[in-house]
């Protein structure tokens, strides 16, 4: 493939959008309350839209028989290299918020650099994309604040589903070897620059939330290499399922 | 979750220029929860350009045993429509 490092890092960037639309999907019909549950699958159903404007322009620099299907559905787990945060369990409404509020910080940030990517494909997505997730930033910030701030039994979990998932935040900053050849060329964004901005955004909530800043500065990763947690061969299980078990199935 | 959060009336303009029209009801902790559950229930389908929420408490309702003393004296009041002009024909839409 021509532009195997192009390719590479669209799917660094769809990975995380798809793994956790999906997380997010599991939640239709079960949220905790009707209004809850609509809002977190509309969040989903914004980050699949996202994922296949990815995969759509993947596939097309993949050429082949690839298609956004192929790319999302037919890949095995040492192949998706999606940031291990998004791949967690929802458990429960504070780590599902806290999850969703860890990523969407970044997903912010990252959209606003990749507005100015010089691969106009990437631009026009990113262009796109910021305004849904400036929303998602806004319900998932305004969510960790109310549990936060809110009865002792929601603060103990927040706090909780915060100190669980600190471990994977480093990790969104981490970069490839094709990440670096797109930086160079202007096309990538350089996430290694956002981690400042983005640790005194989300500790600025954490503030306003009245929850404490996790101390502990070990980190888990892998995910970006393909190395992922035991949590994420069960989402690719349900999510393949269709495809595997009926191949070219359509709706 | 929701059980224990009051009741607010959303009242969503589907264009410019058009009023506000009542779309239902939802639950939600405080008003600009309301506002937000309104676009992710109501919205989602591009049905919208403005939102009002109003908690449903504010709201003074008639009350359905008075229908007779309020609305039947209006029944056989035909002559407040104004249906009995002639319309010339060059007039169209009317």
């Amino acid at each position: 493939m021509k532009n195997k490092d192009l390719y590479n890092y669209i799917l660094g960037i769809a990975d995380n959008t798809l793994i956790l639309g999906q997380r997010l999907g599991e939640l239709c019909g079960h949220g905790p309350s009707l209004e809850t549950d609509i809002a977190c699958t509309n969040i989903s159903l914004d980050l699949l839209g996202q994922t296949r404007s990815y995969f759509q322009y993947a596939a097309k620099l993949k050429g082949e028989d690839a298609t956004e299907d192929t790319i999302a559905f037919l890949r095995t787990e040492r192949q998706y290299v999606n940031v291990l945060l998004v791949e967690q369990p929802n458990i429960d409404f504070a780590h599902t918020i806290g999850k969703q509020f860890l990523f969407d910080v970044y997903h912010y940030l990252l959209l606003e650099k990749l507005q100015h990517s010089k691969d106009v494909n990437l631009s026009a997505i990113a262009h796109k994309s910021i305004k849904e997730v400036s929303y998602h930033q806004r319900f998932s910030s305004d969510w960790v604040k109310r549990l936060g701030d809110g009865t002792d039994e929601s603060k103990t979990r927040m706090q909780d589903a915060i100190n669980d998932l600190w471990r994977y935040t480093d990790e969104l900053f981490h970069t490839t070897a094709s990440d670096e050849a797109m930086i160079a060329q202007g096309i990538g964004v350089d996430v290694k620059e956002l981690k400042t901005s983005y640790y005194e955004r989300v500790s600025a909530i954490l503030d306003l939330a009245k929850l404490d800043i996790p101390e502990s500065k070990w980190f888990q990763e892998g995910g970006k290499k393909g190395i992922h947690t035991e949590h994420m061969g069960y989402i690719l299980s349900d999510m393949q399922y269709m495809q595997r078990t009926y191949p070219n199935m359509t709706w | 979750m929701s059980k224990n959060w009051p009741l607010w009336e959303i009242f969503v303009r589907s264009k410019n220029g058009l009023e506000h029209r009542h779309f239902g009801s939802l639950h939600a902790a405080d008003a600009e929860m309301a506002l937000e559950n309104a676009r992710d229930v109501y919205t989602r389908r591009n049905e919208g350009v403005s939102i009002w929420v109003v908690e449903s408490k504010y709201i003074t309702a008639s009350n359905p045993e008075h229908n007779g003393e309020l609305f039947e004296p209006a029944q056989d009041k035909v002559y407040r429509h104004p249906t009995f002009y002639d319309i010339p024909d060059e007039i169209k839409h009317m």
